[in-house]
């Protein structure tokens, strides 16, 4: 059965507290940690972007699964903060691990879930075996406006899952996908930081969707919450999360390990990658996760997955807890530095 | 950089891609089509190698008034990389505190991003190193809530 | 084989000439080194220029014409040539005019050196000076030049254990010379507390331990020894010449405290007139950087390997030391225009030689060597030059 051959992670190394960030607005860090469920979030270097994260995160999934770039089809890259608006990321990721030139590749975006989008697509590839493996990627470097609710969220991080029907550690049983037009958040061409649409970001769009593809895909697959080892949905901060895994009736044992954002903060088309990683980091053969992702727009991609007997050979070392466990603080004025937030104005 | 100035050698830098040189046994680093300690009798005796990446400190410095293009890093550390292999090359030592490099230590290649035409322009993506040891004693990371329910 | 002499010199000022343009600073020093030989524009058989950044700092090549232009020699249409080696330009295009004159093409030749370095912003100059390195290796990977300068110093500190002490002796010692010195830019004595305690540029060299980017040019005149009596009663003979390259990039190099080139540079120059270090009275060096100084005493033999800095400090490169070393306050005190430094070196050695130095004048100075590299000494050049 086809499904996840390997898979990598990347958290850069640098962290800022949600207690700095509310000290420079005034606000008071301890509520707002308190009230998002988030109490620090990654941050990525001045030499790191998409295009970075994406090569780390697939060259330690080349190298989990003993691959090379001759054992690649295709490769997508989901991400909202592609550094190029017209140049794909994706070419870049097939070069840096030696995948080109017979290969497909393109960028995707949809909002936080184009990443799932790819593997949707790796699967129908290699269903059709039109390719061997595809590789899909989630990643972001997202920016929230300074002041705004979304930077004591958003940071930067992803994963790759390489996709293919030979040496699978986990099989895909199936997935399904719950899409309507819900302009919940967007951001327009030409801005910098995306706007969004308070608290209808909530209700009518991410638990509506997160909640609905997975009834379908329990329904589909002839399951209930128990029979799941693992659930991880999108995680736009610590609290949305785990209300929509109570009401599908999954317990704490089962969404904890792949619930990253009170610590690392929430990364976009990365976060359901990374919740990901941080389970196959640690399941066991037999082992079934139920995986939801969330993309404003609005969509979510839901995917039954069961762990086979392959994982117990898999290197997994370097997991993200050890990546998360790596992460140094900074103060607002680095992190304002790394992230491009101060205006140096033209110097030529 | 121009356009084609950086594509020509995107391999060189992404994929640390080298020289290997048959009639002297020795590696290169950045690609070179002749190995001037063997002669004219190398050319066409240099094979493409990729280096592992992996290799220890000679000498570093940490650099306060930076190099155009990277002042959003100041202070960072600058080394020359001694790679497995044997080839020496200058490098930026990335993700640690520029003042704890020192000669002996090991590092590994991460790629990274080398900077950009101008902010229209191409980015440039290549090879940079970090620490492969700690050397930092481990932050503690148990200072965080329990998850609300 | 000709011998050759140096029957003029001329010297503008080096600093910030911000009222003055590449054209004009080589007119000036061309036309003062022309007067001071006592030749007519006809007499030149040949101009070489040196320069290093015309191209990058005012979009301006073919300085070589512009030069020969400006100078009034386009007249005769004197062939000019321009010779870039980074900041060792200066000194090649000397050791090129040299071999012209020694090989019998030509009897009479101006050199001339200029730069402009601050008619661009700081760090446009900075990543010039860098183009001397390897730019796609070094540079662009994030080093400046004083980085390779700093990791170079840090490896003599391990090896040797150079002193910060030590160091500062070099540039406490050229800014003493320097006041002395009416065209040094920075014409004015510090302390070595100055030096230590001044701003960190690249770990572990300190602003003062750094040379500037300048303007300034200089220029000579080189004449066939048979024909320099007939224009000039001071003239100063170059009896050795020597030049060698190394690899452009520092991490090509097995030592990382040594600057080969220098080396053997030396020795050539040292063979091609029978001359040796004890018969040296003074030496100008060239030291971008303090290091620079000591690893060059070391590499030309004035002092054993891991021993000029601790001989520095004792003030044997002083004036009234054993053998004063950059009496003109070098590249740190003096300025650093890269076209031009080589040239204002030799043009220290002829003033010296001629006894013509004022307060900073060498006694009995009889022999005296210049020493111009270029980049971290992937091209050095040297000259011996003696009175007659």
């Amino acid at each position: 059965m086809n499904g996840i051959v390997s898979y990598g992670a990347y958290v850069p190394c640098h962290k800022i507290e949600t207690g700095e960030i509310a000290s420079v607005w005034g606000a008071d860090g301890s509520a707002w940690a308190k009230n998002l469920n988030v109490y620090s979030k990654s941050v990525s270097g001045p030499d790191e972007d998409v295009i970075t994260i994406a090569v780390e995160a697939t060259r330690q999934a080349m190298k989990r699964g003993n691959l090379n770039g001759d054992h690649i089809g295709a490769i997508y890259s989901g991400s909202e903060s592609h550094p190029y608006a017209v140049k794909p990321t994706s070419t870049i990721v097939a070069e840096a691990i030696s995948a080109t030139p017979n290969l497909t590749a393109a960028d995707f975006e949809f909002a936080c879930k184009a990443g799932t989008a790819a593997i949707q697509t790796c699967l129908g590839m290699v269903g059709d075996k039109q390719i061997e493996n595809g590789i899909a990627i989630g990643v972001d470097t997202s920016q929230g406006a300074p002041g705004d609710a979304l930077e004591y969220s958003a940071s930067a991080g992803g994963g790759t899952l390489i996709i293919g029907s030979k040496n699978v550690i986990a099989t895909i049983n199936d997935t399904t996908s719950y899409t309507t037009d819900t302009p919940d958040f967007w951001r327009r061409e030409g801005q910098k930081y995306p706007r969004h649409g308070g608290r209808f970001t909530g209700k009518p769009a991410f638990f509506k969707h997160v909640i609905s593809c997975g009834m379908m895909m329990m329904e589909r697959a002839g399951t209930e919450a128990k029979d799941y080892d693992y659930i991880v949905t999108h995680q736009p901060n610590g609290k949305f999360p785990i209300r929509a895994a109570k009401t599908l009736g999954f317990t704490n044992e089962q969404f904890e390990t792949g619930l990253l954002t009170p610590r690392i903060g929430n990364t976009y088309s990365g976060a359901i990658f990374l919740g990901l990683a941080a389970i196959l980091d640690i399941a066991k053969p037999g082992d079934r996760i139920l995986a939801v992702a969330y993309g404003s727009g609005a969509g979510s991609d839901g995917f039954d997955i069961t762990i086979t007997d392959k994982i117990s050979k898999m290197d997994r070392s370097e997991t993200v807890e050890d990546m998360i466990s790596r992460m140094k603080i900074v103060n607002y004025a680095t992190y304002a530095k790394y992230r491009g937030k101060l205006n140096m104005g033209a110097t030529k | 950089m121009s356009v084609p100035r950086f594509w020509r050698e995107l391999d060189t830098r992404y994929n640390l891609i080298g020289s290997y040189c048959k009639i002297t046994k020795t590696y290169h680093y950045p690609r070179r089509s002749f190995n001037p300690k063997a002669g004219r009798e190398s050319i066409g005796s240099m094979k493409d190698y990729q280096f592992k990446g992996i290799g220890k400190i000679v000498n570093s410095t940490v650099v306060y008034q930076a190099q155009t293009g990277y002042e959003m890093f100041g202070p960072y550390c600058m080394a020359i990389v001694k790679l497995d292999e044997g080839p020496m090359m200058t490098t930026q030592i990335v993700d640690c505190d520029p003042n704890k490099v020192k000669p002996g230590m090991k590092v590994k290649s991460v790629f990274r991003k080398l900077g950009e035409d101008s902010e229209s322009g191409i980015l440039h993506y290549g090879t940079k190193f970090i620490l492969s040891e700690d050397i930092e004693v481990e932050e503690d990371n148990e200072n965080l809530p329990d998850i609300e329910v | 084989m000709r011998e050759v002499s140096i029957i003029g010199i001329g010297i503008t000022k080096f600093g910030e000439l911000w009222d003055k343009s590449l054209r004009q600073l080589g007119l000036e020093t061309g036309l003062a080194a022309i007067s001071d030989a006592g030749i007519k524009s006809k007499d030149i058989d040949a101009l070489y220029i040196g320069n290093m950044a015309a191209g990058s700092t005012l979009q301006q090549e073919h300085v070589s014409a512009l030069m020969a232009d400006y100078c009034g020699l386009t007249n005769h249409n004197v062939p000019a040539t321009r010779v870039e080696a980074a900041s060792a330009s200066g000194g090649l295009a000397i050791r090129q005019a040299y071999m012209a004159i020694a090989g019998g093409f030509i009897d009479i030749a101006v050199v001339g050196g200029a730069e402009k370095m601050t008619d661009v912003s700081d760090s446009e100059s900075s990543y010039t000076v860098s183009m001397g390195s390897d730019e796609q290796w070094e540079s662009k990977a994030g080093a400046t030049f004083a980085s390779l300068h700093a990791m170079m110093t840090q490896s003599h500190i391990e090896q040797y254990g150079t002193t910060r002490e030590e160091m500062s002796a070099v540039s406490v010692k050229n800014h003493y010379h320097a006041s002395m010195n009416p065209i040094a830019q920075f014409p004015f004595t510090v302390s070595a507390e100055a030096v230590s305690n001044s701003g960190l540029v690249s770990s572990p060299l300190r602003m003062l331990d750094c040379a500037p980017n300048s303007d300034g040019a200089a220029a000579v005149i080189l004449c066939a020894t048979e024909k320099a009596k007939k224009y000039s009663k001071k003239s100063i003979k170059i009896i050795g010449s020597g030049q060698a390259s190394d690899t452009l990039s520092l991490h090509h190099r097995q030592h990382l405290n040594q600057m080969p080139a220098i080396r053997v540079a030396a020795k050539r120059a040292f063979k091609s007139c029978g001359k040796k270090v004890s018969d040296l009275d003074l030496i100008e060096v060239h030291d971008n950087f303090t290091i620079s100084e000591i690893i060059a005493l070391e590499e030309i033999g004035i002092f054993r390997r891991g021993k000029a800095a601790a001989k520095i400090l004792e003030g044997e490169t002083k004036l009234g030391g054993k053998i004063p070393t950059n009496t003109s306050g070098g590249l740190k005190a003096r300025g650093h225009a890269p076209g031009a430094t080589g040239i204002a070196q030799v043009v220290e050695v002829v003033q010296q030689l001629r006894g013509e130095a004022g307060d900073r004048q060498v006694k009995d100075a009889k022999i005296g060597m210049v020493e111009n590299h270029g980049g971290t000494a992937a091209t050095a050049v040297i000259h011996i030059l003696e009175s007659e």
